[in-house]
This record gives C-alpha cells, structure tokens and sequence, in this order.
C-alpha cells in the first residue's frame, strides 16, 4: 500500500458511494499523486475505470482484490 | 371511478423492451381464441379439429412474418424457453462434431444460463457493444466448436450486431449460427444466413407466454426435453392456443406498421439521446448511435443510484428499467454495460413502443435533470 497517497475505505458500501467518495477526496491529493479505493461492490470494477475515462484522470489498475488505483492527472 | 391521482401528467410506460403493452389486434385475436380455440388441437371432433385449424393458420402466419417454411417454426411458453430450447437443441444435434458454444459477451442471460451447460468461448464487444468479428472468426473457427450464439441486438444498450457477417464466418466454420432475434422481430429486419432464430411475442406487443423457435431445414437439432406422442418439435404438453393465435396476429399487424414505426420511435430515441446529453451533466449515452434499434436508448448517470433514479420516475409515472446492480437480483451490475466497459451505476433504458407519443417523451426529458440533479444533491455531490 506504499504507493498511494490516499486510501479511501469503502468497503461494505454499494456503487455509486465509492465512486461519490473518490470524486470528492482526489483533490485531496497533487496531480500527479495516487489514490486507492477499497470497495467490494462488484460495479465498482466497472464503474471506477468508467470514472476515470469520463473525467480524464488515469486508472490504473487493481492492485490486490477490492482495491482500485487512481492517478490525479488534472 | 378511476384513480387520477398521477402527479406529473399522463403516466408513460417506456420498458416496452421488458414487455410490451398488448397490440389491439392480439387482444382481439385473443378474445376470439379463448372462445373459439379452447379444445385440444390433437382430437378429432369438430372443436378439436376448430383449434387445429387455428393452430395451423397461426404457424403459417409465422412462417409468412419470418419468412421461412411452416414446418421449420415451433412454439414454446416464452421467449426464453425458446431460446434455450435453441442453444440445448443446437448443441445436441451436433454433438459428435464439438461441444463448445461461441457466444458474445452481451447475450442474453437465458442465452448465458444455457450456456453453462456447455464448454463456452465467450467473444468481446467494443465501447459501444459492437461484437469484436475478427475474434468471433477465430472462435468460431476453432475445432470443436458445435455452436454460435449472437444476439440480432443488444437488449440493454440497443446496438444492433453485425449478424451477416458473423454468420458469413459460421458458414466458412460449417457451424450453425442461433440468433436470439427478441429485441429486433417487430422492429427491424434480421439478416438472413442464422441456422436458428427465436423471437417473444410479448416483446412485440403479443400476450406473455409465446416464443417461437425457428430451426431451418437441415440444421441438426435434437429435443434437450423428453418428446411426447406426437413427435413434434416444441414443448410437450398443451399449448396455450389462444395466446399463440394471439402473438401470430400481433405480428402480421406490427410488420405492417413496423416501417413507420421505426422511423417514428428511432425520431423520439434521437431526441431522448441529444437532449438527454444535452441537460444532465455527467452523463454517459451508452450503445451505438447509428447502427441501433429504432426503440432502445440507455444512459447512465455519474454519482446517481439507480434504484433510487427508477423509484423516482416510477413516483412521476414513468416505467423504465435499469442494468445497475442495486436494481439486479443479483446485485451484480448488468453484464452487457460490464463487457461494453461504460458506467453501471444510475443507468436507464427506456424503450418505446406504438403508444409512446412524443409528448411522453417531452414530458420525461423535462422532469429527468432535476430528478438526477435533486439525488445528487441528496448524495452530497
């Protein structure tokens, strides 16, 4: 867990919160910088990617089951 | 007296792709076959020989809409039964030659269930939910492939697969191609060169309860159920005839509308697409915008709960349904919008039918943005 700036625990919590919860608390973190969602919702997998391609920050990847890595890029 | 009490004008049923209000024709049709065609088609005295004779010009109506012969179409309880009785079938017959199923990543689930009894090859779409073809080649291509499956097109998202030629590369393969036509018969052409095909009167405005398989001469196909005496292909059992007469009914009407239609409803789809885009931020269009059918739109909301986004326009009279997963049985986000790869969550599909009128869909587009506006709010975004 040492490469990301900020985790985001939503475990436990349906789609749409984990997506609600990374787009507020990104601009927590420098551009450039690197934020972990937990969330074991199974759309967050979809959702979180799709999240990223409509607000063109970069997704990129899942490190570890229910965790999704974000890269603050504006 | 009748309850008028609906808040926001008129109510507007718009998941006509679940199922369709009943045609005028099918009610009719119905009222007349539940009197006239009761009787059991296989006796011999004169009201059996009534429903037989009701039963055959129901066949042959169908075969006439589906543009094949009368001996290559069979009936079933529905849709989905059809369509499995497809997929088991198709695979039976050609057994000796393979047992994989090559499907595409946005089947029907009925399609998906039945292909768990099988070694399936699952073949991708793209954004749109456009079937990935030099994959399908390939797949179809390899040894031991005893099945294709593709949807004529998407149920959720609308985009209407290239079904030519995906059954050009099933003819080079030598394997038969099913093709789950529910969306498109009434609507839109299928194009020939499927093996098998079915279709649910209910999606084109028939009663519930009516699905028909067709099986094209000299495609091996092999009863997955326990045959009766009379060793036709189709359920065993009783048909429920009226229904049947029904569905066939419906359809000859529908096709005769069903140019005009298209052009009407795909107008009102267009509008629902470019205003939709237009007012609510945040929103993704899913499907294809050009190759789509004519009475199918879906979108999706950022930051919006799809259940709640469906009992909200449910309180303002429309009836639409939804792919997110807090809408599913399952709790699973729909497979189609996961394999296209765009936004699960607050999604909606409306689809429209021949008494959706243009002031239903003025009146949705003017209530949805402060409705996804006010839940967004609520979800403190």
């Amino acid at each position: 867990m040492s490469d990301a700036r900020l985790v985001i625990d939503c475990l436990g919590k349906r789609c749409p919160i984990p997506v609600i919860a990374l787009a507020k608390r990104i601009r927590d973190v420098e551009p450039g910088e690197v934020v972990r969602v937990l969330a074991d919702d199974p759309a967050a997998a979809n959702d979180i990617p799709a999240w990223c391609r409509m607000k063109a920050q970069e997704y990129l990847g899942s490190p570890a089951a229910d965790a999704y890595d974000v890269r603050r890029l504006s | 007296m009748e309850n008028t009490a609906v808040p926001a004008g008129a109510a507007a049923y718009l998941d006509a792709a679940t199922a369709a209000p009943l045609h005028p024709v099918a009610r009719e049709a119905l009222l007349a076959a539940l009197a006239d065609g009761w009787a059991d088609p296989a006796r011999l005295y004169s009201a059996g020989r009534r429903a037989q004779q009701l039963r055959e010009a129901a066949q042959a109506a169908f075969a006439e809409a589906l543009s094949v012969r009368q001996d290559e179409v069979s009936l079933w309880p529905s849709g989905t039964a059809a369509a499995q009785a497809a997929v088991l079938g198709g695979l039976a017959g050609r057994a000796r030659r393979g047992d994989t199923l090559v499907h595409s990543a946005i089947e029907h689930s009925a399609v998906l269930h039945a292909a768990r009894r099988a070694k399936a090859h699952e073949v991708g779409v793209d954004r749109l939910g456009r079937l990935d073809l030099a994959a399908w080649d390939r797949a179809v291509s390899a040894p031991g492939v005893a099945l294709a499956g593709l949807i004529s097109a998407s149920h959720e998202v609308g985009t209407v697969q290239p079904v030519a030629a995906a059954a050009a590369c099933c003819a080079e393969a030598g394997v038969p191609l099913f093709v789950d036509a529910a969306q498109s018969v009434g609507h839109v052409d299928v194009p020939p060169g499927w093996s098998l095909l079915s279709a649910s009167a209910h999606k084109w405005g028939g009663p519930p309860g009516v699905g028909v398989l067709v099986v094209r001469k000299g495609v091996r196909w092999i009863s997955p159920y326990p045959q009766d005496d009379l060793y036709r292909p189709g359920v065993t059992g009783a048909l429920d005839l009226p229904a049947v007469v029904a569905a066939a009914a419906s359809l000859r009407a529908v096709l005769g509308e069903a140019r005009v239609e298209a052009v009407r409803l795909s107008a009102l789809v267009e509008r629902v697409r470019e205003r939709v885009a237009a007012t609510v931020p945040d929103v993704e269009i899913a499907g294809d915008p050009v190759e789509r059918l004519p009475h199918l739109v879906t979108f999706s909301c950022l930051y919006v709960d799809g259940e709640a986004l469906l009992h909200a326009l449910d309180r303002r009279g429309f009836a639409v349904s939804s792919g997110s997963s807090c809408t599913a049985s399952t709790l699973r986000p729909s497979h189609v919008l996961e394999a296209m790869g765009v936004l699960s969550h607050g999604n909606v599909r409306v689809s429209l039918h021949r008494g959706t009128t243009e002031a239903d869909i003025d009146r949705f587009l003017a209530v949805l943005p402060g409705i996804v506006e006010e839940i967004r709010k609520e979800a403190g975004v």
